[in-house]
């Protein structure tokens, strides 16, 4: 059941990005808010950990961006892939997605398989959910101030 | 605002189809009533289209959630395609906002129910209430779990 809990610490399986105080964002890749977000964010001297939150009834391409986005992730580059979608919010088809795979110089037939994959899904239900438990209402939703597992 | 233990007030009030939605027709099951103040409205969340991803944890708990604005049905069926959610949304037009005043739900000066949760349970008595401190104030869906973890907890 998806009762309240806190936001769950950052841990080695979450991806993040840049150097300074930790800063967890739980973004929806389809939100118009999120993408002018996103430049500002990027910009800040944080330690950015991306988490999925996809509205689907609201951004019916979400959860496909946001598969992608993770597909790219297990190859390392779900920054890359996050700044590229957000950058060109007007060419989200999977045509599109498969030429920004391309471009990053990922492994296409693996990036295919693994945005089409359940466990791929199942992750990014499992961070959307940790957002609904911590009481995420609007995207994106920030959370500074986490602990790091990493750290000692 | 009405109470945990009372009467949750009956009411007959038109869905964005033009149907009729009676709340003792429900009984034998519990109801979320979402009052909130107006669709369209400027607050830049998503309530509505966070309880839908999870509506289908909530009705896995017996629970039929309904929309409430003193919006007529025409604005509830533009609103409710906009947002891309199933959830009924029902008219508390005419009379304005009679089914709010009966929950003490209705804020007079600005002419709209307020933001809030009530659980009504199977014989039609109010389980558990939740109003926002002010209407720009939006519950998360958390919060609705929360109520139901209690009360299945009893």
């Amino acid at each position: 059941m998806l009762t309240s809990a806190a936001v769950p610490a950052v841990g080695p399986a979450d991806h993040a990005r840049g150097r300074g105080p930790l800063l967890v964002v739980y973004a929806d890749l389809g939100c118009p808010h999120c993408a002018s977000a996103w430049v500002e964010i990027s910009a800040r001297q944080a330690r950015v950990v991306f988490r999925h939150f996809p509205v689907a009834s609201k951004h019916p391409r979400s959860p496909a961006l946001h598969a992608a986005a993770e597909a790219a992730g297990l190859q390392g580059a779900l920054f890359a892939m996050v700044d590229a979608l957000y950058g060109d919010r007007g060419h989200v088809d999977d045509p599109h997605l498969w030429r920004r795979a391309e471009d990053l110089g990922l492994d296409l037939e693996r990036f295919q398989a693994d945005r089409r994959s359940t466990a791929v899904a199942a992750r990014v239900r499992r961070d959307f959910e940790s957002g609904i438990r911590a009481g995420v209402t609007a995207t994106p939703a920030l959370f500074p101030g986490l602990s790091d597992l990493d750290r000692p | 605002m009405i109470a945990a233990g009372q009467p949750a007030p009956d009411f007959t009030l038109r869905d964005q189809d033009g149907e009729k939605v009676s709340l003792s027709g429900l009984r034998g099951g519990r109801a979320l009533l979402v009052f909130y103040p107006a669709d369209f409205s400027p607050v830049c969340s998503d309530q509505l289209s966070i309880y839908q991803e999870v509506k289908p944890e909530i009705e896995a708990h017996g629970v039929t959630m309904l929309g409430i604005s003193v919006d007529g049905m025409f604005a509830h069926k533009a609103f409710q395609e906009k947002l891309g959610i199933d959830t009924p949304l029902l008219a508390d037009f005419e009379p304005k906002g009679e089914v709010a005043r009966a929950y003490g739900a209705y804020i007079e000066k600005f002419g709209t129910a307020n933001r809030s949760l009530v659980l009504v349970d199977e014989e039609g008595t109010v389980e558990w209430v939740h109003e926002s401190p002010t209407p720009l104030e939006v519950p998360g869906a958390n919060v609705i779990f929360d109520a139901l973890a209690s009360s299945c907890a009893r």
